[in-house]
């Protein structure tokens, strides 16, 4: 399989922006954007399709197994996570790759996603007692649904109403709440649901366009619909 | 990883600045101010632990709680809570440890995380952590080499849901100011005055920028496994450097040669996905073909424990069977029979991980699997307290050499991880409250820079590093491998010793832990836990010492370090249990014996 990975460049400290073309072949049907970008990474020497010597791609990871969230960029236009993303899926010779568009670049394929994380912390995303505990089965599987999410950033991406900084926290602040609503019980709920109201319920169109996107699958139509319940109606 | 265009050069210092202005940071320039350096479980434990007791501290990590390693833990952390109604006890706990750890590791130190273990897990409820629950009750799983059900899980992703809860806990001592996340900035060098530890200096993973903050260090930074390269199944930025860093600044290091191959892992392009234990311990059955027929060969060979016999036993098992002319070359783990509610309910996770990375569905096809590098049970050398030899420096988690001794139980690393957190922080607060923290430097801050030699950023690999950071890599993978002799070890030092790393800082360290690593291979004539010498295939009862390594004069110095005995009152329980435990008598001697390699240079 031949493969030539068209990456948008932007290199510190010129911090100048263009794209480099990669050419990249393998016989492995499994190989995914993660591996090929190390083992460009890898080469002694890293010339791009044109003979050009080039500079290392700046790109984040770390478990390489779709559990920590950290290379996520957008695959061919869509967010997506590098290690998740089998070549052989893409059609076509040509992949592109873009950090993602809604934080600030660092380097190539590096973004500064302190915003997602700010967010929760301005959002008070926390139990006021450590003294939770789970008993339903199904109350502990939908708390377990929420734990899933990998703080990645592609659901954020393609949300209409997302914006870094601004008030609404989209799913990725969503998840982490849902979790705290489904252990906390209604009478000590109010902090969590006045925020979760402000942040998450306040700015959500519901349209769940970050459904389909999010790498880790999760429920978030049910979650969000469970958290609703439970932070806005008063349920359960 | 993130790479950066940057060549490894030292980066440019700059005076030393004060934390995000955003956040109140009352505290942001006190040398009482602990900085925990790594934010997995050990860094996330030990910064909520100060946090709860009203102390600030700094938390660095490149990448944010989330990218750690320990997201990847799959099975589960043990605690004798008995909640399968079997009985089980911290005592026992302790006694299966203690024989898995083959009788090095501080006995005083292992009996207190046993007994500290139910109360960490009753914590984590309370954090809400969504442990299995089936029919309204949390349950135990059994685990390789536990006499009890004893692991609590959270389905396939307990590593996932124990950091997710501790973030959420640390979240609210962040708005209060009490601590003060670091994240994109990493370790490059600790502040060494007069062989204690003042501080740190760290790089900004962003701007370059080196920033210097006073205080007492723990290190929380992850295992050491790295250094074998894309062979292990843990992360990408677990890359052994600053233990590497922290060696050759003089910390001592201990049990090098112990390094955890994982009976059950299967390469995927660019590394090696693990099958968590728990897989064998729902029901999974590992065999070989043999004359054209399935072995079940752990079944037979050990018809106790069968395909749960510890990490290191199973895998040495693994790899005679494949070396047996008799055999084929390649073992499978057979699942087909676990049941359907099994898989929905707790394993849903690992099958998926299956389909997606292998293309192999193992309810239905057995798994072809050999072992990989997963876990470093050596590490930096601590005492009971987490202290490390250097004043004014603590370790915890799986970068410390604790708890696991020859052979680290499954379930136990997330306990130690969170456990060691707890305790190493409990003694900088008490040594605070001495007054022997913090240590006052006496040379000038210009003087101490001057001494050392920045690492370059973990992610910073130079093009010319590329290559000789695989050889290193290679030599590591061929010489110490999971049985190890004589012969090829020297040639594995000679092979380090000839590697030309030109200028680089990282690489010149590298080869100084790999060549340490087996200095320990090599002086332990004997087979014990997960150091298999076929040269000497029987343990020896006269070598339950650690082996304790640090650099001195151009050299790798090396002692066998005998180990205390457990304490009376704790013989005691043991006793009243009827629990028959050897090896825990009080030692006579506490001198080492050393043994210098030389010719290293550093
Ligand atoms: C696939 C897999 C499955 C496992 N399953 C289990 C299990 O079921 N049960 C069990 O008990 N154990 C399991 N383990 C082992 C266990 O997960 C780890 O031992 C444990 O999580 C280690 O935690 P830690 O906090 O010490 O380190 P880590 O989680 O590795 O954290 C290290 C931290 O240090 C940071 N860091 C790295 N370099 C620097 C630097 N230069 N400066 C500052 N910070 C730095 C990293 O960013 C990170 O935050 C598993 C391990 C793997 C790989
Ligand atoms: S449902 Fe729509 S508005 Fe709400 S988070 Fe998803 S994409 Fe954004
Ligand atoms: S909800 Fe999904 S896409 Fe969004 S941050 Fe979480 S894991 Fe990523
Ligand atoms: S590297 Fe962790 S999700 Fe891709």
């Amino acid at each position: 399989m031949r493969k030539l990975l068209d990456v948008a460049r932007l290199v510190p400290p010129e911090m100048k922006a263009f794209r480099q073309v990669f050419e990249y072949e393998t016989e492995d049907e499994r190989a995914t954007v993660a591996s090929a970008l190390r083992e460009l990474n890898a080469r002694p020497r890293l010339l791009d399709i044109e003979g050009n010597e080039a500079a290392v791609i700046s790109w984040e990871c770390s478990c390489l197994q779709k559990k920590c969230g950290a290379c996520a960029m957008i695959i061919n236009g869509l967010p997506r996570l590098a290690c998740d993303t089998r070549l052989a899926e893409l059609a076509g010779e040509r992949v592109t790759l873009d950090p993602l568009a809604k934080f600030p670049v660092v380097a190539d394929l590096v973004v500064d996603r302190d915003a997602v994380f700010t967010k929760l912390r301005d959002m008070g995303v926390w139990h006021d007692n450590e003294r939770s505990l789970l008993t339903q089965d199904k109350a502990s599987d939908w708390a377990y649904e929420a734990t899933r999410c990998l703080q990645c950033g592609c659901c954020l991406e393609v949300c209409p109403n997302y914006v870094p900084d601004a008030i609404f926290g989209g799913m990725a602040a969503m998840n982490p709440m849902a979790r705290l609503l489904e252990e906390t019980p209604k009478a000590e709920r109010k902090r969590l649901a006045r925020s979760y109201k402000e942040s998450v319920f306040g700015g959500c169109a519901k349209a769940l366009v970050c459904r389909n996107i999010c790498p880790a699958n999760i429920d978030i139509d049910r979650l969000l619909s469970r958290a609703n319940a439970r932070a806005v109606w008063g349920r359960h | 990883m993130l790479s950066s265009t940057s060549q490894a050069s030292t980066p440019t210092p700059s005076t030393p600045q004060a934390s995000n202005p955003a956040m109140p940071t009352p505290q942001a320039s006190n040398p009482a101010m602990p900085i925990i350096i790594g934010a997995g479980l050990a860094g996330l434990s030990a910064a909520l632990s100060f946090a709860r007791a009203g102390q600030a501290c700094h938390l660095v990590s490149p990448q944010e709680s989330e990218r750690a390693q320990s997201v990847m833990a799959e099975g589960g952390i043990n605690a004798a809570l008995d909640l399968m109604g079997q009985g089980d006890t911290p005592a026992q706990h302790f006694a299966d440890s203690w024989k898995s750890a083959a009788a090095i590791t501080d006995p005083n130190a292992l009996f207190g995380m046993c007994e500290g273990a139910p109360d960490v897990v009753r914590d984590l409820i309370g954090l809400g952590v969504p442990f299995q629950v089936e029919q309204g009750h949390m349950i135990q799983r059994p685990f390789g080499g536990q006499s009890k059900k004893r692991t609590c899980y959270v389905k396939s992703s307990t590593g996932k849901a124990l950091v997710g809860a501790l973030i959420d806990a640390l979240r609210r001592y962040e708005a209060e100011g009490l601590v003060i996340r670091r994240t994109s900035s990493e370790l490059v060098a600790l502040d060494v005055d007069e062989k204690r530890c003042v501080g740190a200096w760290l790089c900004s993973t962003r701007t370059k920028q080196i920033e210097h903050l006073e205080g007492p260090v723990v290190l929380a930074t992850g295992g050491f496994a790295g250094i074998f390269g894309p062979s292990t199944t843990g992360s990408t930025t677990n890359t052994g450097d600053i233990t590497a860093l922290v060696f050759s600044q003089g910390v001592k290091l201990a049990n090098l040669e112990f390094i955890q191959y994982h009976p059950t892992t299967i390469a995927i392009p660019g590394k090696r996905m693990l099958v968590s234990e728990a897989a064998r311990g729902e029901g999974g059955r590992l065999f070989v073909m043999r004359d054209g027929a399935p072995w079940y060969f752990m079944e037979e060979r050990y018809p106790e424990l069968g395909n749960l016999m510890p990490r290191d036993v199973v895998s040495r098992e693994i790899a005679s069977v494949m070396a047996d002319p008799s055999c084929e070359n390649c073992v499978f783990l057979d699942m087909r029979e676990v049941d359907p509610i099994v898989w929905s309910r707790r394993l849903g996770d690992l099958r998926d991980e299956c389909i997606r990375l292998i293309g192999i569905d193992p309810a239905t096809e057995p798994l072809p699997v050999e072992p990989g590098i997963h876990y470093s049970m050596g590490g930096i050398w601590v005492d009971e307290q987490h202290r490390c030899s250097m004043g004014g420096l603590f370790a915890a988690g799986e970068c410390a050499c604790q708890y696991h001794g020859a052979n680290r139980l499954g379930g136990n690393s997330l306990l130690g991880a969170i456990y060691g957190g707890k305790r190493a922080a409990q003694t900088v607060l008490d040594e605070l409250a001495q007054g022997k923290l913090p240590i006052k430097p006496t040379q000038p801050l210009e003087v101490r820079q001057a001494a050392v030699a920045f690492n370059p950023g973990i992610f910073d690999i130079s093009r010319d590093e590329v290559e000789r950071e695989q050889t290193i890599q290679e030599i590591l993978a061929t010489h110490l491998g999971i049985v190890r002799d004589e012969k090829s070890l020297l040639e594995g030092i000679e092979q380090l010793l000839k590697l030309d790393v030109g200028n680089s800082v990282r690489l010149r360290r590298r080869v100084l832990l790999a060549h340490a690593c087996m200095a320990c291979a090599i002086t332990r004539i004997e087979s014990r836990g997960a150091h298999c010498r076929s040269d000497y295939p029987d343990t020896n009862e006269s070598l339950a010492e650690q082996s304790v390594v640090w650099p001195g004069n151009g050299a790798v110095v090396f002692e066998f370090r005998p180990l205390p005995g457990l304490r009376a009152e704790s013989r005691r329980v043991l006793q009243e249990e009827n629990l028959q435990v050897d090896g825990l008598d009080e030692n006579d001697s506490t001198q080492g014996t050393e043994k210098t390699w030389k010719g290293v240079p550093f």
